[in-house]
């Protein structure tokens, strides 16, 4: 679906057009493809859409701690959950219902989290920073489902979606297709924040840190700050993932805090291609499209995980760059 | 005075009792789980996630196991030796290829490896807990507790297995030439010590000893596909604590986070009693990063 307009730009790379319009060019043909595929899929594939930008949004987030700054994170449902039910906070207390209320709620609760988080985690590298991440997030997880007055417990919040409003210009009900356009609106925006978060002196620091941290540090920048910066930066966008997905399905559930959504976030990553920021995308594409498949081919009750998880050991070993890893230079210019 | 005598008695002696006693079961159960996982991440520079994928099988197979023969003992020898097939194939095909690459790929490759695991026992065995009868039914009086001998077995036999370890570890060829891989993997290759079977046999010796424990666990709760990602956190939470690396610290570190957990216990829900291991695991990182059993770096 999103794969082949992405191959475009890169056939017409032997041509004399410079690197940067057909960059442009390119992401202009996928926007709009993605802008108008809901004015010709049915609902569902509508609906499937919009959520494989959603989880590819998550995925981005977490690509700027896996790619750029060559820490894994295990503990993302965290930063996600906490948007969600951040959002459904917002929701619940205020009326009428508004959606940039939700957005700020959603945005605080995942900076909180992601302060936490990374305040304590990236005290620790590599290994270890994977390991204390996931075991945070289980903190989270185990607080939220044990909290049943607040959060609701297992049975997590049910609240009604806002109304898409601009104020004093627009405000009409969601339908799946201006919540589909939404949805792209926000992934696009953050797509490019953090590409320019990436090639910005900032990002450079990251990827130094993730090149080589001991001398990065002798250079004299404060290695510990930046990794902070990071997982919080990467903390909010996830939040904001969180945010989308509770505005889309009307719920926040205990489920998608738990370590599952962590570890679905780390494969689209690399089934798609680390260090690549829409290569995330393309993986949840990729990974969904082929759930969905597998599902109707075999019924619902088929263990996909199986087939898919044989596909994640055995893209690790041979492919460690994924799908797009081919073009992750290109991408990143 | 007074209000002191009164905080005293208030204080439920017996129940601190009972649960000094659980802790240290379940502490020598996570102590086996966490030293096989301390051992693989010692030689490979792996972190196994899928150790609790191991522990969870090992436990299936025990199931199947007595349910075929009715007897215990011949599960958990079985259950071992399957297991430790099982780990070994699973190192030479996934793990072997990632050898020199950077050690954030196995924990990305062992993570698929728990995936597949998992979902292949949902599959297999379905959603139901499955449970093993106690091998032993005799119990002794623990205040107005019919304690079972069973669990305090659990804790005798899995230190034996930690000792024989340990044993094997510092006189065996083999534990040697484990030693000797940990301490420098080029220099021990260059004295004809073959790198490549010692760590598969690492892997499978790690994997043994967490279907062992799986097995043992097994009568005292239900078998099910989840259990294996409860217990690798508690693992992982042990070796962070205990210091990275080391048995004697994970060992230590794991009785000690399962003693606090079942103290907890006694005042709060089972399912938030959780918490404090996280909360030691914060304070931990907060003031002592290396970990708690180890002594203090130079």
């Amino acid at each position: 679906m999103t794969t082949a307009p992405l191959d475009k730009p890169l056939s017409l790379g032997k041509t004399r057009l410079g690197h940067t319009t057909i960059f442009w060019i390119g992401f202009c043909v996928v926007i709009a493809v993605l802008a108008a595929a809901p004015l010709i899929l049915s609902e569902f594939w509508r609906r499937f859409l919009t959520e494989v930008l959603i989880w590819g949004l998550l995925a981005m987030s977490s690509d700027l701690l896996i790619g750029y700054t060559g820490m894994i994170s295990f503990g993302h449902s965290a930063f996600f959950g906490l948007g969600m039910y951040g959002a459904g906070a917002a929701l619940l207390l205020v009326k009428p219902p508004n959606l940039w209320l939700a957005i700020l709620f959603g945005l605080t609760g995942a900076a909180g989290a992601a302060l936490f988080v990374a305040y304590f985690s990236t005290r620790l590298r590599d290994i270890y920073f994977a390991i204390t991440t996931l075991i945070f997030s289980q903190i989270f997880y185990v607080v939220i489902f044990t909290w049943t007055s607040l959060t609701g417990g297992e049975n997590g919040l049910i609240f009604t979606r806002p109304h898409l409003s601009i104020p004093f210009i627009y405000d009409a009900r969601f339908t799946s297709t201006t919540m589909h356009w939404f949805v792209l609106a926000v992934v696009t925006a953050s797509y490019l924040i953090l590409r320019r978060v990436t090639q910005s002196p900032f990002g450079m620091v990251l990827q130094s840190i993730r090149e080589n941290e001991p001398r990065t540090r002798a250079i004299g920048y404060p290695v510990a700050r930046y990794k902070m910066m990071s997982v919080m930066l990467s903390g909010l966008f996830a939040g904001l993932a969180g945010v989308l997905y509770a505005v889309q399905n009307e719920f926040a559930a205990p489920n998608f805090v738990y370590f599952l959504t962590s570890g679905d976030t780390v494969i689209y990553n690399v089934i798609g291609g680390i260090g690549t920021l829409v290569g995330p995308i393309v993986g949840s594409g990729f990974f969904l499209l082929a759930r969905e498949l597998l599902a109707r081919m075999f019924g619902e009750q088929f263990p996909y995980l199986i087939p898919l998880g044989m596909v994640f050991i055995v893209m690790i070993i041979f492919l460690p760059q994924g799908l797009l890893g081919f073009a992750r230079r290109w991408l990143n210019r | 005075m007074d209000a002191v005598a009164q905080f005293f008695n208030a204080i439920p002696l017996d129940l601190i009792i009972i649960q000094t006693v659980n802790g240290i079961v379940t502490g020598m159960i996570l102590a086996l789980i966490a030293s096989g996982l301390t051992l693989i991440f010692g030689i490979m520079d792996v972190v196994n996630f899928a150790h609790g994928e191991l522990f969870m099988l090992g436990a299936y197979v025990g199931v199947v196991v007595v349910a075929a023969t009715g007897s215990f003992w011949l599960a958990l020898v079985g259950s071992a030796l399957i297991l430790a097939i099982i780990g070994a194939a699973m190192q030479i095909l996934t793990l072997r290829p990632l050898i020199g690459r950077d050690p954030l790929n196995t924990i990305l490759a062992t993570f698929g490896i728990s995936l597949v695991l998992q979902n292949y026992a949902l599959w297999q065995f379905g959603p139901v807990s499955r449970k093993i009868p106690d091998p032993m039914s005799s119990s002794f009086t623990l205040f107005y507790l019919q304690y079972p001998w069973y669990r305090i077995f659990i804790a005798a036999l899995s230190a034996a297995i930690i000792g024989g370890f340990y044993l094997f570890l510092k006189h065996g060829k083999f534990g040697i030439w484990i030693r000797a891989t940990a301490q420098d993997r080029v220099m021990a290759q260059a004295m004809g010590i073959p790198v490549p079977l010692v760590h598969t046999g690492v892997f499978a010796i790690g994997s043994a000893m967490a279907a062992a424990s799986g097995v043992l666990f097994a009568p005292t709760t239900g078998v099910d596909h989840t259990m294996g990602l409860d217990w690798v956190l508690k693992a992982f939470i042990v070796v962070v604590v205990g210091g990275m690396g080391n048995l004697g610290g994970s060992i230590a570190a794991a009785i000690f986070v399962s003693l606090l957990e079942s103290y907890a216990t006694i005042w709060l829900d089972p399912s938030q009693a959780v918490i404090v291991s996280f909360v030691v695991l914060i304070l931990t990182l907060l003031f002592r990063p290396t970990g708690l059993f180890v002594p203090t770096p130079k």
